[in-house]
């Protein structure tokens, strides 16, 4: 079957797998973060949070057309900017859904499953009336193009690098904020026992908007990244958002650790898969290994443990 | 301090406290006993805020609070040691001592909760889970004392603990009040408890109460005949 490669040539095929995998690992890792934040947090399954990666990505490819227009000097930085304002304006606009919708469908979980749908579709038709029907792709700064030269025959991308350090640090960074900061404090103490935490003076209400918000800024940051790989669509987000389910039921909505682990296998293993057998099998192979092993570890990868829960 | 009029309270279509007043005053320690199910927790989550009042108002100091969230009660001055402590498992003693408070974290006030359950201390870098039974409620009442309330409601918090733990605990709330001049709230079927750290007595029975009694004059044999089944 692989008769035409040489085992060297198929070892580095593997290996250059690998690192485009590390790119699908990056983007995953990110909106699994923000999806399990916010099922941890208000049980609530946001079907709509593929579009606000895309709302990301659609925020970079902004950034990119202004400054190509009015500030073509920053051309060079602007791309890093422009994850900064993804973030915010994803956010942003997740915490207006709060407010508006999310917040007064509590405990309702199918209702805020078909809301939550029903916003993806109305987000997706908003991309096709202002960005068009037609992919676009931001132009990146020429220090993310090319790649290092690792040897004859293998090259490791840059951008693929970068948007690893890119998804690592914000998985630090939030592992930091949910155990040092006193708003990590009050989220975790909500998820834990929500009646518990307004009777000991927490404001939960507001705790979940803070959540929700900070899940979307997430895949807002996840759409910047996409953009380094893929060029976005109006239905770019749709098309991520089942292996980001994926990533949260295998980690254990509770466990940032777990994630990252479960993002990181479905990613290398789809990749790798994906070249040796082809794009469907490959998801197929992909789901059969994950069914098998929730077989045995039916809370996910890293369950935690305390006497008495 | 914290005066309840009328207060009715339902679950559904079930009115179990249908009409029920007392206040208790700043410093006092009020002990409301009855037998199980007679609506002493019910009661308590409707003063915190955790189920909502069907009618009635509850005031601390002058202000009406009927209608606030819990977290806005906490606000104002009430705090809650629930029933089977309800410790947040996953934090730390620590954690779990300062997840109330606003703004700040005074370590002086983490100190003076340490400086009165000195087991806290020795186990604030543990996950609140793994304490026992008694520790869980030094810790559940360090919890509501650090948000600096000024009424403590306590529901059954000698539940599952050893005798010369329970002693430790009324030792303790009486040291708070003297301290803070904490008006305190204690809901209990262990009537020795009741007679060591309580200055008054009322018995719920079916969500209404019976029976009221000054301390010095309790008889202790009469209530005890009410908490029989
Ligand atoms: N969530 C609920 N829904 C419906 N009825 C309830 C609920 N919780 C309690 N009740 C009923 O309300 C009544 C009072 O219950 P409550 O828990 O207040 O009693 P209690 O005095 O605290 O008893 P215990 O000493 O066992 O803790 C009981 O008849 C109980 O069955
Ligand atoms: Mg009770």
């Amino acid at each position: 079957m692989f008769s035409q490669y040489t085992t060297e040539e198929l070892y580095n095929i593997f290996l250059m797998q690998c690192f485009s995998g590390l790119s699908l690992f990056s983007v995953l890792l990110l909106m699994g973060l923000g999806l399990a934040l916010i099922f941890g947090q208000m049980g609530v399954i946001n079907m709509a949070h593929g579009e606000f990666m895309a709302l990301g990505a659609y925020t970079v490819y902004f950034c990119s057309s202004m400054t190509e227009q009015y500030a073509p000097s920053l051309g060079p930085y602007y791309f890093v900017f422009a994850i900064g304002i993804a973030f915010a304006i994803c956010a942003l606009v997740g915490a207006l859904v709060e407010f508006l919708m999310i917040r007064h469908l509590y405990h309702r979980p199918l209702d805020t499953l078909l809301a939550t749908w029903g916003l993806s579709l109305i987000m997706q038709q908003t991309y096709r009336s202002l960005f068009g029907a037609r992919e676009v792709t931001p132009t990146l700064p020429d220090w993310l193009m090319g790649s290092f030269n690792i040897k004859e025959g293998l090259d490791i991308p840059i951008n693929g690098v970068f948007v690893l350090c890119l998804a690592l640090a914000v998985t630090l960074v939030l592992m930091v904020f949910m155990y040092k900061s006193k708003f990590g404090l009050r989220l975790r103490a909500t998820v834990q026992n929500r009646k518990m935490s307004g009777a000991v003076g927490i404001n939960t209400g507001k705790v979940d908007r803070l959540a929700f918000s900070l899940g979307c800024g997430i895949a807002g940051i996840a759409g910047a990244a996409f953009t380094t790989i893929g060029s976005t669509g109006p239905d770019s987000g749709s098309r991520y958002i089942v292996d980001a389910f994926l990533v949260v039921v295998f980690g254990g909505a509770a466990n940032l650790l777990g994630s990252v682990a479960s993002a990181f296998g479905i990613a290398q293993a789809q990749s790798i898969l994906e070249f040796f057998l082809d794009g469907t099998k490959g998801k197929v192979a992909t789901l059969l290994v994950i069914v098998i092993a929730l077989m045995f570890r039916p809370q996910g990868l890293f369950p935690s443990k305390v006497r008495g829960h | 301090m914290l005066s309840v009029q009328n207060l009715s309270v339902s679950y559904g279509q079930s009115n179990v406290i249908p009409d029920m007043s007392f206040s208790a005053a700043a410093g006092e320690i009020l002990g409301i006993v009855g037998r199980n199910g007679m609506g002493k927790s019910t009661l308590f989550r409707a003063l915190i805020g955790m189920l909502p009042s069907r009618g009635g108002r509850i005031l601390l100091k002058d202000r009406e609070i009927t209608r606030d969230a819990p977290h806005q009660r906490v606000g104002h001055g009430v705090a809650f040691v629930p029933q089977g402590r309800m410790i947040f498992p996953y934090l730390t003693v620590y954690e779990n001592l300062i997840s109330g408070v606003r703004g700040k974290v005074s370590e002086e006030a983490v100190n003076e909760i340490y400086a009165l359950f000195p087991v806290l201390r020795d186990m604030k870098k543990r996950k609140g889970g793994n304490l026992s039974g008694g520790q869980q409620q030094q810790l559940a009442i360090g919890r509501a004392l650090m948000t600096n309330p000024s009424v403590l409601l306590l529901d059954e918090p000698t539940e599952g603990i050893q005798p010369s733990i329970i002693k430790d605990i009324s030792r303790s709330l009486r040291e708070i009040r003297d301290m803070k001049n904490l008006t305190i709230v204690v809901s209990e079927q262990v009537l020795s408890f009741v007679l060591d750290t309580c200055d008054s007595i009322k018995v719920i029975d079916r969500g209404r109460l019976i029976r009221e009694d000054r301390r010095a004059d309790v008889d202790a044999e009469q209530i005890k005949a009410m908490l029989a089944v």
